[in-house]
């Protein structure tokens, strides 16, 4: 057997789990999200007149506390479509 | 649509390359450029014609919105956010037509976000002096001066990533389930003759990744913009 070929597949495999892996901080914005929705439908309980604004700011916060699930979906994007750890094996 | 990227059509000399992306934003600019020649064309002092209405309630729309968020002195940035906003969120919603977003290509996010990165540093160069510009660096202490380059530089490129990545993921997402509603149904295919399962399903996808994710987007992005310049012309 081919001795690059091997490692080539090792690596796509270890590549591919390491995506996997990555999407795992989605989590933390799931949690971040799930806090300020909670918050912000207590707000509009309370204040039922400022519903405009608060779903407004609510709505750019979470997408601001995506920040960290988004980098880990690029992380896992470039893993699997860009392969930048197979390139350094091609010797 | 390609989930491995934008299909390059063809290569200019010197490896230039024509994407789809290009293709696609030069369509998108000369969509826009029509319609708002077609809105802007033969004003009068007193509106006549809805075409004009819908012209004035957009724009005072914008200003509003801008002279709120970065303050009435700021208002000169109004035609710039303007812009931005429309070709980002006609660029997310030109996947409703069957082309590829623009937005779920990096270039056109980090290009706009570089453009925004630009602003903030010659206003606050401009606004508070080349000295005092870098003495704000080793503020509180020198020894944090590497962290807050750090910070300075990481702001374009996490709202590059975030627009990138939301319209991307939309992309990815999509084009998965599309397939594998594709193969469900190629396994049916000989006791329901048409492709049922991708009837109507992807549709309602594409009302949260393509509407719902791209507007939200186009206006965090310009929200982000304006905070950041306002914040950098104080």
């Amino acid at each position: 057997m081919d001795i690059t070929l091997i490692t080539r597949a090792i690596v796509l495999g270890a590549s591919a789990l390491g995506a996997g892996i990555a999407m795992i901080a989605g989590i933390g914005p799931g949690i971040g999200q799930g806090i300020a929705v909670s918050r912000a439908l207590e707000a509009i309980g309370r204040q039922p007149e400022c519903k405009g604004d608060v779903t407004t700011t609510m709505l750019l916060g979470c997408a601001v506390a995506e920040s960290t699930g988004i980098y880990s979906l690029v992380i896992a994007l470039i893993l699997i479509y860009a392969n930048p750890l197979v390139n350094l094996i091609a010797g | 649509m390609n989930i491995q990227g934008p299909e390059i059509y063809y290569t200019l000399p010197g490896g230039i390359h024509i994407t789809e992306t290009v293709v696609n934003m030069w369509i998108l600019m000369a969509v826009i450029t029509a319609v708002c020649a077609y809105l802007g064309h033969g004003l009068k002092d007193k509106p006549e014609s809805r075409r004009q209405i819908v012209a004035e309630f957009i724009v005072s729309k914008l200003y509003n919105m801008v002279g709120e968020v970065m303050g009435k002195k700021n208002l000169i940035f109004a035609p710039y956010i303007g812009t931005l906003i429309t070709l980002s969120a006609f660029g997310s919603l030109s996947a409703l037509v069957g082309l590829r977003p623009i937005t779920a290509d990096l270039s056109v996010t980090l290009g706009w976000a570089i453009v925004t990165f630009v602003m903030v540093q010659f206003f606050k160069i401009k606004g508070r002096g080349f000295g005092k510009y870098l003495k704000g660096f080793i503020e509180p202490t020198p020894v944090i001066a590497p962290l807050n380059i750090i910070s300075e530089i990481a702001n374009p490129v996490s709202m590059a990533f975030r627009h990138f990545g939301n319209i991307a993921s939309g992309v990815v997402i999509t084009a998965l389930i599309y397939m594998a509603l594709a193969s469900l149904s190629s396994a049916l295919i000989k006791v329901i003759p048409i492709p049922v399962f991708q009837l109507g399903i992807p549709a309602f996808l594409s009302i949260y990744f393509d509407l719902f994710t791209g507007v939200l987007q186009a206006y965090i992005f310009c929200m982000l913009t304006m905070v950041f310049v306002a914040d950098a012309t104080d």
